[in-house]
């Protein structure tokens, strides 16, 4: 232990701990922009600056680590240096920064704007001096990169590189003229980024956003002439809450639903009946390929985000891929498709929207064999975050909606469903009805499948069912798909199922949620809060395996046929091709 | 920033060149800090570090290409561009900039059309701001390869370019 004083207020810290986490612990938020917990540690920015006795100059507190050379030693958080020189860094950032505050995607949630507030720095012209000018990139479909609001605090760098080892972008060129950008100035579309958007949620200013595709939504549901449908991914009700002040892990599906259908939605379907399908093909698929002989391991193909790295950077994978559409696509296909017939409407007519909590899905509904019905599955896909300014815009009092259902059939869902928006979620509700199906259709299979819940990146675990030994294990975000990949291409792992999700934790962490600036990415672990509301949400269904779930059964019955047959293959299932983008 | 719209001359790699690269990179791959042995005798062996060169660096190290573009890019000793048949030289230390060489240079970028360390799509100049090679008495100066010129004002220049018409 080291005995230091913070503020003159003496404390007693755990050797190694850095300044700022001492102060942290001890009730005092030293602010940050660079620093991002075990993936940006690089005192760059220098907000985090503090004084401490002895020290030649200010101390960058996020990577200074107290140790017995420290005893005795007073920090000073807030003394006049230290605030003088949090302002001028500001001051100089501003500089080179365009303030476009007004309309910018992040204003009210740009981490530069609230400390620029905190500290009394406003928009007058502190330095004169040269300013970098820079294109928008525009090329990617699901986000925009725009310099001119880049602070160059390398969160996003981080986030593509150590996270999800990709690294398509990076710091070019030097001192004043470093620009985070893509190898050569090329435009991110013609680079391997996979779309995952977890840059996006990494940037503590409007300098990387999604492409708002929400004024597309409105022109639809202003049309007469169109029937707009929506479907929401189940990790969005896990996170659209924040938005409105409710505490990280409240679950709200009911006042979600009852603001799309003021909104104006036509009718309002949910992607966990999409997840339901998704689970009869996918554990059908995977059953076959066992008792077949078929491409082992099988993984799942749900995230667009892992799709795009598998095609990109693991091309000898595509066969091991589940051939299932994802669940999105799967709901987009069958309300074109059956939910069309049935009501009588010409698809051609239909708008389907959906809200995601993935930057990636804007991507999806644009590939190749994801069109059922002749037309795209799915037309639009907006943000978890998109859908928050559509709600405020339309004046949405979203606390005070009242709680509704979602319409039937195509807005149903089990717990096996809702628990997708979770790493290892895809896999326990494909276990639930592969185990029902491997024990003779037994009712009372088991639900709960714990070892392959919880936030690790890579779990493992192993399923006795009758003489049958299933190997599975569950992988979330890129860095960790990269290795355990490579050790089951190396034969180091053995295995017969993986789930992959391109975002660590999952979608609750998705790179399209409710962005929560790096002071609680930093303290709180948000996959796991976000997982809580999916897993109470399961808790709370009265119907928890997929293949019990009535509209499923109806669907399959009167249009489908059997999981796997012809037309569920024409309709829910497609193609990957691999690809061959700068990496 | 700026470096979008380079000019972009033909990549002429042979396949000793090829061989050449593949071997320094097989020599240091497994290294830690491999990339900067391996960027500088890449430069050694062609000259220059164009996109083929650095993907093939890429692709054989597992290093993404950005991160290598980044190293490039950020080291003067590093050049993206080839030299021209021939190089010229425009100092730009203080005694040559006070006598006016700052003006011979963006004379000669306007005449060439480059920018800093760009080769003309010809091969045939290249163009570089240089520090002070020692040469103050005949300032301004420039070298284009190893002829030495002094005393030049802008209106000079044509003459001086019109020798290498070849």
């Amino acid at each position: 232990m080291v005995n230091i004083k913070i503020n003159g207020i003496e404390y007693s810290v755990e050797e190694g701990t850095t300044i700022l986490e001492a102060c942290r612990a001890n009730g005092i938020r030293i602010p940050t922009l660079c620093w991002l917990k075990d993936i940006n540690a690089i005192g760059a920015c220098r907000i985090c600056v503090v004084e401490m006795t002895g020290a030649r100059s200010l101390v960058a507190s996020c990577v200074y680590p107290l140790s017995k050379f420290d005893e005795g030693k007073n920090i000073l958080t807030h003394s006049p240096a230290v605030l003088e020189s949090r302002k001028m860094t500001l001051q100089l950032i501003l500089s080179n920064h365009n303030m476009d505050c007004l309309a910018c995607s992040r204003s009210g949630n740009c981490e530069l704007q609230q400390l620029c507030k905190e500290l009394g720095v406003d928009n007058s012209t502190y330095f004169e001096g040269a300013k970098n000018e820079y294109d928008i990139d525009l090329s990617a479909k699901h986000m925009y990169r725009d310099n001119n609001k880049c602070i160059l605090c390398r969160r996003c760098i981080a986030a593509c590189g150590i996270t999800q080892d990709i690294g398509v972008i990076g710091a070019n060129n030097r001192g004043f003229n470093t620009s985070v950008a893509c190898a050569f100035e090329m435009p991110l579309a013609e680079t391997a980024c996979v779309s995952c958007g977890q840059c996006i949620t990494a940037c503590p200013t409007g300098a990387l956003s999604e492409k708002d595709d929400t004024d597309k939504v409105w022109a639809a549901l202003a049309d007469p002439e169109k029937v707009v449908v929506v479907q929401t991914a189940p990790a969005v009700r896990a996170s659209l809450g924040e938005a409105f002040g409710y505490e990280m892990g409240t679950p709200v599906e009911g006042k979600m639903v009852a603001a799309l259908k003021r909104l104006g939605f036509n009718a309002v379907f949910d992607t966990n009946f999409g997840a339901d399908l998704t689970i009869m093909e996918e554990s059908h698929e995977f059953l076959d390929r066992v008792t077949n002989g078929g491409v082992l391991p099988m993984i799942t193909s749900c995230s667009p985000g892992w799709i795009r790295y598998c095609e990109a950077y693991f091309p000898e994978f595509i066969p091991n891929l589940s051939s299932c559409k994802s669940p999105q696509q799967m709901n987009g296909a069958i309300t074109k498709t059956y939910w069309a017939q049935k009501m009588g409407i010409d698809p051609k007519n239909i708008v389907s929207v959906s809200v995601m909590p993935c930057t990636a899905k804007k991507f999806e509904i644009g590939r190749d064999d994801q069109s059922a019905a002749g037309v795209p599955d799915v037309d639009i896909a907006i943000t978890t975050r998109e859908l928050v300014k559509m709600i405020n815009k339309a004046g949405l009092r979203f606390r005070d909606l009242p709680d509704e259902k979602a319409d039937s059939p195509l807005g149903t869902g089990t717990g096996a469903a809702v628990i997708f928006g979770a790493t290892g979620g895809v896999m326990e509700a494909a276990l639930r009805t592969a185990v029902w199906k491997l024990t003779g259709e037994n009712a009372d299979s088991p639900i709960e499948f714990n070892d392959v819940r919880g936030v690790e990146g890579i779990k493992m675990a192993e399923y006795k069912v009758g003489d049958l030994t299933v190997k599975v294990a569950v992988v979330s975000g890129l860095a960790n798909a990269k290795k355990f990949l490579t050790q089951v291409k190396n034969g180091e792992v053995e295995c017969h199922f993986i789930e992959i999700m391109a975002c660590p934790g999952g979608c609750v962490n998705g790179g399209g949620q409710v962005i929560q600036p790096a002071d609680v990415h930093n303290f709180t672990d948000i996959r796991a809060e976000r997982a809580k509301a999916l897993y109470s949400l399961d808790n709370a269904n009265t119907v928890r395996k997929s293949h019990e779930s009535a509209d499923v059964k109806e669907v399959y019955e009167n249009f489908l046929g059997e999981p796997g047959s012809h037309k569920a293959h024409e309709l829910l299932h497609t193609t990957y091709k691999a690809s061959n983008l700068s990496k | 920033m700026g470096s979008t719209e380079k000019k972009s001359v033909p990549f002429n790699g042979t396949a000793e060149q090829e061989k050449a690269l593949r071997e320094v990179i097989a020599a240091h791959k497994d290294q830690q800090g491999a990339l900067m042995p391996i960027l500088q005798q890449a430069q050694d062996i062609y000259g220059y570090l164009p996109i083929e060169v650095q993907t093939i660096i890429a692709e054989e190290t597992g290093i993404p290409l950005e991160k290598i573009y980044g190293v490039v890019t950020f080291y003067a000793q590093f050049s993206l561009f080839p030299k021209g048949k021939y190089k010229i030289s425009v100092c730009l230390g203080t005694a040559c900039y006070v006598k006016g060489s700052g003006d011979l240079y963006n004379k000669l970028k306007e005449k060439l059309s480059l920018e800093d360390g760009e080769c003309t799509p010809d091969g045939k100049f290249s163009l570089e701001a240089c520090r002070c090679i020692g040469a103050c008495g005949l300032a301004p100066v420039l070298t284009i390869n190893d002829d030495v010129y002094g005393k030049l004002t802008v209106k000079d220049l044509d003459d001086v370019l019109a020798k290498y018409a070849d």
